[in-house]
């Protein structure tokens, strides 16, 4: 007999047992299905396909009851962290409040209902927005024009160095290296082998800043370019981003933003006043389109003057007689199936339209004033790895914990999950020894910036007093620590997969 | 102002006290004045939400398609989305997660995204699936650099089948990778593959049923990968496979394609959800996350993101792609469209899809002067050739409420199709048309182009 749809052993509510699998729960003949009536005659599938081409087996998928796949659902919900439920102070990916607004403008059926190939006359609407967001992500970066249909920040990337590509190209200008600081993101790197260029690392000083000699010494007429977030991955601000700019382009580079850490500037400080030549943004941070779990995500590309004609297209542009699609002459091409992640789009312009010049300003001065009270509150039990005032996230250390303790940046983190709060990213960025990447967000109130200090600190201390217990955490969640090593030996992808090994 | 944040003005003069500092711009002090922005940023006030929701919602009404009878696939299909898929979808504990990297806190993602790749695998025919990638087209061109990487070359043979968007953006990002596409022509809506085999060639790509809605002869495309010493890439349609011979029982080394229709809206395009799946001898080079089952500590089953000596945070510059975010929310959100259909329910979706179809293409081909543009067997789409331009059928038929297809020479780069194919349209049925929508169809488009 198959697994109890309704007993809800697995929410952590009422039990500690693991949720069945939907194939577990699932039992032949059983159906949720309810189909239309639609008074169209059904015809055979032997008079309407040709044998070679029907299915010779039988696909199945899984067999449920509503009410079981409801049950099933929920509980996985209740064995879930999410935003709505608390904070996540993890460096990197500014996981803010996602405000409800923008759910409600995602689910318009006017604009979820719109088929991307209907005519332009059909999808005014639709157009302006995208040419509205394209509008104000310019003015807050500072730059001409943008394309908004890379999925996702790695996606704007790519699409950002195939139009340094293009660009360098287009001046009969071969060029072979991208710089990287050694501080950045890991997609930096694979982004720019994808784009057929090679990786020139930088290193960073002791200041966990670029170091500007270093630069200079790696520059040459072959560089396409670099690629800086700033502020950087330790959440400083690249403050030489002046001489930076002016010998990377002094040997004809480009400059590229990453801009995963966008939030920290919103209305003090442009990209493109920096001298920066392509920006991305990470709609899902900066602009608080949810996560989802690991996606879906927006990374539009925004360009200076020299790059707009390189833009991917079409175009979602303004005319005289309404809105309309257009390639830019010397486009690189499209690099999504159709025009990019549109209701992410719709859920970034309803915050910035709610927020506006101030609003945006103000989200960056509290992002700022709570990691620097974070950091500053902390000093004393985790000191941040570099000791100035920082941007929207601090990098703290447990290099002392550790040699004291035994307890590493990874139990630090665990153990937080049984404080009840998410963990921050652990050991990034690779500059740093037992890092610890803390960004509380502009979202969180002071008194839960306090209790995650005081969380930290009892977890410091039990370090010192019961160093078992925190190598043990957490606790209190659904599973403890898993074996990653058994996941990676043996593959269980499937629960098909899962029946072969024997595991059901 | 209105804003989200929890702070209380004394609240932000405490914290800035605590800093030794008096004013938020003090906190830029380290910024170079010659990079701070002077005068905010040039764009409108904020509005109360509500305010911006009224506005929104007015644009939003702006789009006519929203409200027509929707005939138009080619990549993005109009299925029915039940409601306890909207309802159990906008869970905010799915809707507000972060990437499962804590696994202890997210066994929920990460037992819906293995869930998830069963039902891919079992779809696609292949043993294992990812855990999903941005969209269709951002599936094959993870296919082509998984084939180069495997096989050490660099050439392609890419039937014009596939979509045309996909391959739009696979000729893209070849000029990054290096990747040397060639297009094979379709003949009477089939691909026309060349003879003999390669010994250039990383991949064979084909599409099942292909963007006419046509069943493409995936036994030739696998004879040529096999004489080429190539991968076998089948971007197939997940409602169609339903029905017809898994990419897999075609003896596809992967698998790509398109997951909207299952249980995410047409929305413009997207987000969407990108379908993936291998042999197994591949798992190594997959892209992007994929989930495996284990234990915790004291044994209990667990599932945690693996293989991660692929991915881009640990492998950097030689990772397998530079993907991070994929799609979760889309793929949750298939889990639970294909658990709400079932194994009967999928395939009698499907059925249906197919039968309005078939009938659909016969009507409308006793209309003097529209054809089938070929004699091709199709599942729930095909192509009619109207003998005379699309766009002007297509602006009638929207006039008495229809969106009557989408015309083959507006997903090609203009000129791409040479005049040939100008009067080409993709027409799509899905379990949400009624007899009465293909009455009305047969007679707009009669009387569009007999106008």
């Amino acid at each position: 007999m198959s697994a109890a749809g309704g007993r809800a052993a697995s929410a952590p509510l009422v039990g500690r047992e693991s949720e069945p699998t939907m194939f577990e729960l699932s039992s032949p003949g059983r159906s949720a299905a309810q189909l239309r009536a639609t008074g169209i005659a059904p015809r055979a599938l032997d008079a309407m396909i040709p044998a070679p081409h029907r299915r010779d087996d039988r696909l199945v998928t899984v067999d449920l009851a509503e009410r079981d796949l409801v049950g099933h659902v929920t509980r996985l919900s209740a064995r879930q962290y999410s935003v709505d439920l608390g904070a996540y102070p993890l460096g990197s990916c500014t996981m803010k409040y996602n405000p409800k607004m923008a759910d409600e403008v995602a689910a318009l059926a006017a604009l979820a209902h719109v088929h991307p190939a209907a005519d332009a006359s059909l999808t005014q609407g639709w157009l302006e927005l995208l040419v509205t967001l394209e509008e104000r992500l310019c003015a807050i970066t500072g730059m001409t024009a943008a394309t908004l249909q890379p999925a996702a920040g790695a996606a704007g990337e790519l699409t950002g160095l195939l139009l340094m590509r293009a660009y360098h190209q287009a001046r009969g200008d071969a060029r072979r290296r991208v710089l990287i600081p050694d501080s950045a993101h890991g997609t930096n790197p694979a982004s720019v082998t994808l784009s057929g260029y090679q990786v020139t690392t930088v290193p960073s000083t002791a200041r966990g800043l670029v170091d500007l000699e270093a630069l200079a010494a790696r520059l040459g007429d072959d560089v396409a370019g670099i690629m800086l977030t700033n502020p950087n991955t330790v959440g400083l601000f690249e403050e030489d981003i002046d001489p930076i700019a002016e010998l990377v382009h002094g040997v004809g580079g480009l400059l590229y933003y990453d801009g995963a850490n966008l939030n920290a500037i919103l209305g003090q400080a442009r990209p493109g006043d920096m001298g920066f030549d392509i920006v991305h943004m990470n709609l899902h941070k900066t602009f608080a389109t949810p996560h989802g779990g690991g996606g879906p995500g927006a990374g539009p590309v925004a360009v200076g003057d020299a790059l707009v004609d390189f833009l991917p297209g079409p175009r979602p542009v303004r005319r005289d007689d309404g809105y309309g699609w257009e390639s830019p002459a010397r486009s690189i091409g499209r690099v999504h199936g159709w025009h990019g992640n549109a209701l992410v789009l719709a859920r970034a312009l309803a915050y910035i339209e709610t927020h506006g010049a101030e609003g945006l300003a103000a989200v960056a001065e509290h992002a700022v004033l709570n990691a620097n009270w974070v950091r500053r509150r902390l000093a004393a039990v985790l000191p941040a790895a570099y000791d100035r005032p920082c941007m929207h996230e601090c990098v703290v250390t447990a290099t002392a914990l550790k040699e004291a303790t035994g307890v590493r940046a990874l139990d630090v983190a665990k153990s937080l999950l049984d404080e009840g709060f998410h963990a921050p990213t652990v050991y990034f960025p690779l500059i740093v020894d037992e890092a610890l990447m803390i960004e509380p967000t502009e979202t969180e109130s002071p008194e839960t910036l306090e209790a995650l200090a005081q969380a930290l600190e009892r977890i410091v201390a039990r370090a010192h007093d019961d160093p078992a217990r925190v190598h043990a955490a957490p606790q209190a969640t659904p599973v403890g620590r898993v074996d990653e090593a058994r996941a990676a030996r043996t593959l269980v992808a499937t629960e098909d997969m899962a029946v072969r090994a024997g595991l059901r | 102002m209105p804003t989200y944040l929890p702070h209380t003005a004394e609240q932000d003069a405490a914290m800035l006290s605590f800093l030794g500092l008096e004013r938020m711009e003090d906190l830029f002090a380290h910024l170079p004045a010659a990079v701070r922005l002077a005068g905010g940023l040039p764009i409108p006030a904020g509005r109360s939400e509500l305010d911006v929701l009224d506005d929104l919602a007015a644009l939003a009404d702006r789009n006519v398609a929203a409200g027509l009878t929707c005939f138009a696939g080619a990549g993005a299909y109009d299925h029915d989305i039940p409601p306890v898929v909207r309802a159990l979808a906008s869970r905010s504990e799915f809707v507000t997660a972060y990437t499962p990297y804590q696994p202890e806190v997210a066994q929920g993602v990460l037992q819906a995204l293995f869930e998830y790749q069963t039902l891919v695998a079992r779809l696609s025919g292949l043993p294992v699936a990812n855990a999903s990638l941005y969209d269709g087209a951002a599936a094959l061109v993870e296919a082509l650099n998984l084939a180069a990487s495997t096989t050490g070359r660099h050439g392609v043979l890419l039937s014009r089948g596939v979509h045309p968007h996909w391959r739009a953006a696979a000729r893209t990002f070849a000029a990054g990778t290096g990747h040397q596409i060639e297009e094979v022509p379709l003949v009477e809506g089939v691909t026309a593959w060349p003879a003999g085999g390669r010994d250039d060639l990383a991949a064979v790509v084909v599409g099942y049923p292909n963007y006419l809605g046509y069943l493409e002869d995936i036994a030739t495309a696998r004879a040529l990968a096999d004489a080429s010493g190539a991968l076998l890439v089948v971007a197939a349609d997940p409602v169609a496979a339903a029905l017809v011979r898994s990419a897999g029982a075609w003896g596809a080394d992967v698998f790509v394609g398109e997951g909207q229709a299952l249980g995410t809206a047409l929305s413009f395009g997207g987000p969407y959800l990108g379908l993936f799946a291998v042999r197994e001898e591949l798992v190594r080079r997959l892209p992007g996350r994929i989930v495996g089952e284990t234990v915790d500590v004291v044994g209990r089953r667990a599932f945690v993101t693996t293989l991660r000596a692929r991915e881009q945070d640990i492998r950097r510059e030689r990772a397998t792609s530079n993907v991070c975010t994929n799609q979760t929310l889309m793929a949750v959100t298939a889990v639970i469209q294909l658990g709400w259909l079932g194994t009967d329910g999928l395939r009698e979706m499907a059925l249906r899809c197919a039968s309005g179809a078939h009938e659909l293409a016969e009507r409308v081909t006793q209309i003097p002067g529209v054809s089938a543009a070929s004699g091709a067997p199709f599942v729930r789409e095909f192509a009619l050739r109207l003998g005379r331009p699309v766009e002007a059928v297509l602006a009638a038929m929207a006039g008495r409420g229809i969106l009557g297809g989408v015309a083959a020479r507006a997903l090609e780069p203009p000129g791409a199709m040479g005049g040939d194919g100008d009067d080409v349209l993709i027409v799509t049925v899905t379990e949400r048309h009624r007899a009465r929508d293909l009455d009305a169809y047969v007679e707009a488009l009669r009387e569009a182009v007999a106008s």
